[in-house]
């Protein structure tokens, strides 16, 4: 597979000669490749966006290389760049209709005239805008200019398309609807996207791959599923979806599980990944939806423990059961209304509580 | 409560705005309005005006009698009109060649810099014009601060002659009225999205490209402004035209100041008044029209 992108070694540090300069970016190195759709997830100031910022040519890296497509291109200047960026706030030209906004890269890269009017055409087209071409920016909704923003950095054919929060300023709704035309998008163009954000449900739907990062550096690159299923440390378990965190310690391990103490008393059994050993502070997670609830009595499975309900927080399609499990224990599971609408379990209510053993994880602390 | 205060909304409105109302009536349209009735009187030559209609000042603006008294054209007025209009001209395209760098370089400060440029962009207001124009008599004059380093290294051997000519009052009114283009092109550029710049330059827009397709369009408004409110009192200028352009080279604005301070024809300076406002009405028309179709065009949903 080619890489569209070699990140090598990037550091970047805002404000070098000052008192106070800023490490955005430590040392980070990746690799995306050509038409996948890659996420760079983080919270605010991971530096997410200035990775994509540096890519864009926006910033100038303090060190190491950026490669595109085999060329090196972290000297370059932003419009020497075959790329093309989609704004948060979409920074469409106030001034020029959403035609000639479309057709403002093609008219740069000096592109024939009746190549413009179909390409624009046909940008328009893909992302349903054809009929709006004569508008001004301000005369669309927060969805259309964020359309159109797609359209005008789609039409120079750009190897890679940069998407700095796109959807950010959208309602719920239109969002949704969005990841789904992104998603489409870019298997229809074949171009290599790459996607910032914050949100990690956006990230988990439409990635082939997602880069985690905290605090300038990468915390782990895989797969969605390799992401929520097996995080490598407790701040990608934390920031992808909720999880339950048990802190404890290794007392007994053979080749397919760790035993660890919890509490004062309370025995857990996990998934061994490997690397550990007898004595090990170790944190156990646990995502909430892998907990069976039921009324005592009701299961006589002997890997349940039991409980009570601790607090009910009703969200709809589901409501999210906070457990009290005795010895200090607490953990949230989830549980689906019944037919009738009524929530199977009120507060009090004794439990027994159901997991097994490979839904359990170890992090490392 | 005051019986005499009205009762409606639209009373209490005009009660409000009556002070404006009263001031631009007394200070703007009344003299306004002499100036008018004065153009169609006879001049009084010892000052004033005779209490007689006439269109002699009108007609002096285009015709003079000859030795045989038949009405010829004149071109001399006319063409100091023209001259005006040049001068005016060059001194907009001047001031806007250099208050837009200037103007952009203040935009580009941080926040806490740039209310102090401005501060020092308004200093020259500080002094009278009178003084400020007296001023570059030393700069420009025979033997003064440019001439004299030269001479005395030999590089010129005669007075460059800067003095009293074209060059000087374009000088003059392009000092002066600076900051006057630098203030509106500023407040445009400083509500520019610099974000676009940067849209544009990763569509493959250079450095130049950015400017003219992007920023001087977005902030056409205050060069329009800023153009006006040069090109406007350049037309009316008689400080500069008078120190610098030595008198003999006369602009609308000194020609106006001569009839009633030497001339004493009051009547022509009056119509030559007249003109000078026509032709700054037509200007803010035609800003007004293209102000609105611009409004009309990018008008919100």
């Amino acid at each position: 597979m080619t890489s569209a992108i070699d990140v090598r070694g990037i550091t970047k540090i805002y404000n070098p000669n000052s008192n106070h300069p800023v490490k955005a970016l430590d040392n980070i190195s990746l690799t995306i490749n050509d038409n996948e759709f890659f996420t760079l997830l983080g919270p605010s100031g991971c530096g997410k966006t200035t990775l994509l910022r540096l890519i864009a040519g926006f910033e100038q890296v303090s060190g190491g290389e950026i490669m595109l497509f085999g060329d090196e291109i972290e000297n370059l200047e932003p419009n020497r760049r075959p790329v093309n960026t989609v704004f948060q706030h979409y920074a469409l030209f106030p001034h020029m209709t959403v035609a000639a906004n479309v057709a403002f890269g093609l008219e740069r890269l000096k592109k024939p005239k009746d190549e413009i009017e179909t390409t624009v055409n046909r940008v328009l087209t893909l992302v349903k805008m054809k009929h709006l071409g004569d508008r001004y920016p301000n005369q669309l909704s927060g969805g259309q200019q964020q359309r159109v923003a797609l359209a005008r950095a789609l039409a120079p054919s750009p190897k890679v398309l940069l998407l700095d929060e796109p959807l950010s300023a959208l309602d719920l709704k239109l969002r949704q609807a969005m990841r789904e035309e992104l998603k489409q998008l870019q298997k229809e163009t074949g171009i290599t996207f790459v996607f910032v954000t914050h949100d990690q449900e956006e990230a988990l739907a439409m990635s082939d791959r997602i880069a985690v990062m905290s605090d300038g550096e990468v915390q782990q690159i895989g797969r969605p599923t390799d992401i929520y299923e097996h995080p490598v440390n407790r701040f990608v378990a934390d920031f992808i979806g909720d999880t339950n965190f048990i802190d404890g310690e290794i007392v007994s391990l053979n080749d397919d599980l760790v035993s660890c103490r919890v509490g004062s008393h309370s025995m857990f059994e996990a998934e061994n990944s490997g690397g550990h050993k007898i004595g090990d502070k170790v944190t156990l997670f646990l995502r909430p939806e892998k907990i069976n609830l039921s009324a005592v009595g009701e299961t006589s499975s002997s890997d349940c423990r039991p409980g009570k309900v601790a607090n009910i927080v009703y969200l709809g399609n589901q409501a999210a059961y906070t457990l009290d499990m005795g010895d200090g224990i607490e953990m949230t599971a989830q549980a689906r209304p019944r037919e009738d609408g009524k929530l199977p379990f009120e507060l009090g209510d004794p439990l027994s509580i159901g997991f097994s053993a490979r839904a359990l994880r170890v992090l490392a602390q | 409560m005051s019986d005499w205060l009205p009762k409606s909304a639209a009373g209490k409105r005009w009660l409000g705005l009556a002070p404006s109302y009263l001031i631009i009536g007394i200070f703007m349209l009344v003299p306004m309005v002499i100036m008018g009735v004065f153009s169609f009187l006879e001049p009084n030559p010892y000052g004033g005006v005779k209490p007689e209609g006439s269109l002699a000042a009108y007609v002096k603006l285009f015709f003079e009698y000859d030795l045989e008294d038949n009405l010829v054209f004149n071109p001399g007025y006319i063409n100091i009109i023209f001259r005006s209009f040049q001068l005016s001209i060059g001194a907009t395209l001047m001031c806007l060649i250099f208050g837009f760098p200037v103007a952009y370089y203040i935009t580009l400060q941080p926040e806490s810099k740039r209310n102090f440029y401005i501060y020092l962009i308004t200093i020259p207001f500080w002094t009278n014009l009178l003084i400020r124009t007296f001023a570059w008599i030393i700069i420009l004059g025979r033997g003064g601060v440019i001439e004299a380093p030269l001479l005395a290294a030999g590089i010129i051997e005669d007075s460059l002659r800067m003095m009293y000519t074209d060059g000087a009052i374009a000088i003059g009114l392009t000092y002066s009225y600076l900051p006057l283009m630098v203030l509106p092109i500023y407040a445009s550029l400083e509500k520019l999205d610099f974000r676009l710049l940067e849209a544009a330059s990763d569509l493959y827009a250079n450095r130049f490209e950015i400017m003219t397709k992007v920023v001087i369009p977005l902030c056409k408004p205050g060069i329009i402004a800023g153009c006006l409110l040069v090109f406007i009192p350049c037309l009316g200028a008689f400080i500069a035209p008078n120190l610098l352009g030595g008198g003999k080279k006369l602009m609308l604005g000194s020609l106006v100041q001569f009839q009633f301070a030497s001339a004493r024809n009051w009547p022509f300076g009056a119509a030559l008044s007249m003109l000078l406002l026509a032709v700054v009405v037509i200007v803010l028309v035609f800003y007004a029209r293209s102000a609105k179709n611009r409004a009309a065009m990018e008008g919100g949903a």
